[in-house]
């Protein structure tokens, strides 16, 4: 099973490189844009035998090191 | 006074603060692997800076589960003096052995030079030997100082007086253009709320000899040694 887990910081926080971003991209031409978040991607493959244990686990991953939970939050996304 | 140097791999201030230690103020120094379990009896655990496994991740959030981590956490449990510079202040962060964490600098540019601090309080065995408000000179040298804490985690640290160094301007007050990352409260260095472990960002171990243009770091070191004294 292949999960995803993004990483990203948390809403009230200021994200210093998502500002930097967003300005880039306006001083490209682009219009319209709201915010820019930027978080990191991580990619897990694992052979759990239920999914129900591989969510077990990827959330346990999450809260003891993929994510602080003092200035980030995480979604996780299981593909088979 | 022994003290305990730890080496992660990618750690490269080490041997800056066992020179001070050993050379400029004639203390034992010993220093520990990563992957030991042993403090050797040392009375201080020193931190040091560095990119400890490469800042993998975040920041300090793989040294902190190294084996030599396991042993410093119970050695601070028990009341051990522990601190941590730069790349240990954010490792010290990551164990949870302080609050709060740290963030990209708000400027995002790696920032490398002298600051101006103050000295906010001078009652513990890392500020004995300076003044209240003091006003000292140290070197930063880093990417990651934002320090940011949770509204009841940052009132806390401020009712307790756990903010032990402020960024300032050279007349000691708090000005946007003092702070050279964004910190919190213009934050710099903290400890625990028993007062034995502590994490800043400047560098004190560049900061205390004459040729290096500041000795104001010795101070740090100093009261590290008085502390353990009158013990």
């Amino acid at each position: 099973m292949k999960a995803t887990v993004a990483v990203t910081l948390k809403p009230g926080l200021l994200d210093v490189q998502g500002k930097a971003t967003q300005q880039a991209l306006e001083s490209l031409g682009f219009k319209g844009i709201k915010q820019v978040r930027v978080g990191k991607l991580i990619e897990i493959e694992l052979n759990h035998a239920t999914v129900a244990a591989t969510k077990r686990d990827l959330e346990r991953m999450c809260q003891k090191l993929l994510a602080n939970p003092v200035v980030e939050t995480y979604r996780i996304a299981l593909a088979r | 006074m022994k003290f305990g140097v730890v080496i992660f791999p990618g750690s490269n201030c080490d041997q800056d603060c066992v020179h001070v230690l050993k050379d400029v103020l004639g203390q034992g120094v010993v220093t520990l692997w990563h992957q030991e379990t042993s403090l050797k009896g040392v009375k201080c655990v020193v931190l040091p800076g560095g990119f400890s496994y490469g800042d993998y991740l975040r920041t300090g959030a793989i040294a902190r589960f190294s084996p030599i981590m396991q042993s410093i956490g119970a050695f601070a449990k028990d009341g051990g003096v522990v601190i941590g510079i730069c790349n240990g202040f954010q490792i010290l962060l990551e164990a949870g052995l302080l609050p709060g964490a740290m963030m990209r600098n708000a400027g995002l540019r790696f920032i490398c030079r002298f600051v101006t601090l103050r000295v906010e309080r001078t009652e513990t065995p890392f500020t004995n030997r300076f003044r209240q408000g003091q006003v000292i000179r140290l070197p930063i040298a880093h990417n990651e100082g934002n320090y940011v804490a949770e509204p009841e985690a940052l009132k806390a640290i401020r009712q307790r007086g756990q903010v032990l160094f402020r960024y300032c301007d050279a007349n000691g007050e708090l000005t946007d253009d003092s702070n050279p990352n964004g910190s919190t409260d213009a934050i710099a260095g903290i400890t625990n709320t028993a007062g034995n472990v502590m994490g800043l960002m400047p560098h004190p171990e560049r900061a205390s000899e004459p040729a290096l243009g500041s000795v104001d770091g010795r101070l740090l070191f100093e009261s590290l040694i008085e502390a353990h004294a009158h013990a």
